[in-house]
């Protein structure tokens, strides 16, 4: 098991000293080597089981274990990235690469080494020594990927980091992105608000409802070519499966 | 290969020729008003101890030199101006990194940071003379006082306002409080941190200036009272120049490394 939410709810008190339940109660399993999405109407916690799953903070209540260890704080399994590419701008895109190994008491060798064969593998090479400004948004996601990559996590965890993206560069990111992830065979949990993007990506679908943010569907995706989302685009059953996740979201009764 | 090197040169050659055009305009306009001041007030039946010509000044920076010990005059001040910067900065920065990393204790001494920035600085001067006397002390206390301030308020802004999701990429990276400190918050914070050393080289002039003015035997300022004292205009003038040059080596000098550290920064400013 990669990853697992065993009855997880999250709490959080506002300024104003209410309480307010972020998650409620979630469960679910994500299999080594799967890529599960999970989408859900803004607000419904979907950032907040990337944060625990992270250590950033912990569960209210429940527990939530990688590769079989309680999560407790942050730690080495897990890699995850944004929206925003975080890319530190006062560093060239190979010691934004090396950036997280440099805490973890690799060799300074080791991780120039390790950051250009993952800079290779999100083809940048030949980028190593710009800096982030110089960069395309969809390249500096490709670096922030590299980033999150190098420290070998066992599990990537992406929050919506294709959705500050032209409509083009987003697909041409999804395929490089899938094509990466699929070759590195890591466990991923994409959070999006994309129904489709959730669609091309995944093997698997969890629906959040809105908050507190619960598990009301989990779909599974039965597509080939998940490491080509733009293969995966031209299917017929594409829509029908965003259409069912439509429904789960009762974005409908919302449409006034 | 005559159109594949002509093509680049000729982008490049207007903005070379609107870069010469302002600095020509500078230049000229430079002259226009040293010609203005050289010959308007005579013109105008001006006494030479209201407003004494170019030229005039020029003989007293002369005579100031050989009679006055102006270049020991001038030394001592801009000695104390980059001292006094260079202290009041040290201690602003580290304050305000301090302050920045203990939201209680910025809390806790807000208030009395604004109270104490809203204070004029120079006003503490005679307070500093009563208490160390007629030596470099005072007016060095009041240039690290006035340049104290707007580096630690440019620094605890700063800190303020780090990317919060940056602190945590790096928590969850496993970085130490201080690998945060380092690898982190204090790279993010040099764009404000050489903002705010800007300001204070332009305000350590001041310091340093109102320090001798008020006390002591030795600097510009002091030239200016005793320059003054004398219904000597001219040297008022001479010293006021010379304050300004130390003031504008020292902003420059910023200036220069500000664009070496901050390379990083896409060209906005300029």
């Amino acid at each position: 098991m990669a990853l697992e939410f065993r009855s997880v709810t999250k709490e959080f008190t506002t300024g104003t000293g209410q309480n307010l339940v972020a998650v409620n109660d979630i469960s679910f399993r994500v299999n080594e080597g799967e890529f599960v999405s999970v989408v859900g109407p803004s607000g419904c916690g979907k950032s907040t089981i990337l944060s625990m799953t992270a250590g950033l903070y912990q569960p209210t209540r429940g527990e939530v274990f990688v590769s079989d260890d309680l999560v407790g704080g942050p730690n080495a399994h897990v890699g995850f990235m944004l929206q925003k590419d975080l890319l530190l701008p006062w560093r060239d895109i190979v010691s934004n690469v090396e950036f997280g190994l440099e805490a973890r008491g690799v060799a300074k060798s080791e991780r120039r080494d390790r950051a250009m064969a993952e800079l290779k593998r999100c083809q940048l090479s030949g980028f190593e020594n710009h800096y982030p400004y110089q960069l395309s948004g969809g390249m500096r996601q490709r670096a922030a990927l590299a980033r999150t990559l190098a420290i070998k996590p066992e599990i990537v965890l992406l929050d919506e980091p294709f959705s500050a993206l032209d409509a083009q560069t987003k697909l041409l990111l999804q395929n490089s992105f899938a094509g990466t992830i699929s070759q590195t065979g890591k466990t991923t949990l994409l959070i999006t608000h994309d129904l489709s993007e959730a669609v091309l990506m995944s093997d698997r679908i969890l629906v959040l409802s809105e908050r507190p943010g619960t598990v009301v569907a989990e779909i599974k995706v039965d597509l080939p070519h998940r490491e080509e989302p733009l293969r995966r685009r031209v299917m017929p059953e594409v829509s029908d499966y965003a259409a069912q996740i439509f429904k789960h979201l009762k974005l409908e009764e919302k449409a006034i | 290969m005559e159109a594949g090197a002509g093509a680049p040169a000729k982008a490049a050659k207007p903005a070379m020729n609107t870069q010469r055009n302002t600095f020509l305009a500078s230049m000229a306009l430079l002259a226009l008003v040293l010609l203005a001041w050289q010959f308007l007030p005579p013109a105008l039946d001006v006494p030479k101890f209201i407003i004494p010509t170019v030229t005039d000044c020029l003989a007293e920076m002369k005579r100031m030199w050989v009679q006055e010990g102006l270049l020991g005059h001038t030394l001592s001040t801009a000695l104390y101006t980059v001292l006094g910067f260079a202290i009041g900065s040290l201690l602003g920065a580290v304050i305000g990194y301090l302050l920045g990393m203990s939201e209680f204790w910025e809390k806790v001494l807000s208030p009395y940071i604004l109270a104490l920035q809203i204070a004029p600085k120079v006003a503490f001067a005679p307070l500093f003379i009563m208490w160390f006397g007629y030596n470099s002390m005072p007016k060095l206390l009041v240039t690290v006082l006035i340049v104290f301030f707007p580096v630690l308020v440019n620094v605890l802004q700063a800190m303020r306002t780090v990317d919060r999701d940056l602190v945590n990429l790096a928590r969850a990276y496993n970085l130490s409080r201080w690998g945060i400190f380092l690898k982190v918050e204090m790279p993010s914070t040099l764009p404000n941190l050489m903002a705010g050393l800007r300001i204070a080289s332009t305000l350590a002039v001041i310091g340093v200036t109102v320090g001798e003015l008020v006390g002591g035997n030795t600097g510009l300022g002091f030239l200016i009272s005793y320059g003054g004292g004398q219904a000597n205009a001219a040297m008022v003038f001479d010293a006021i120049v010379l304050l300004t040059v130390i003031g504008f080596l020292l902003y420059t000098v910023l200036v220069r490394i500000e664009e070496r550290v901050l390379h990083y920064l896409p060209k906005a400013q300029q």
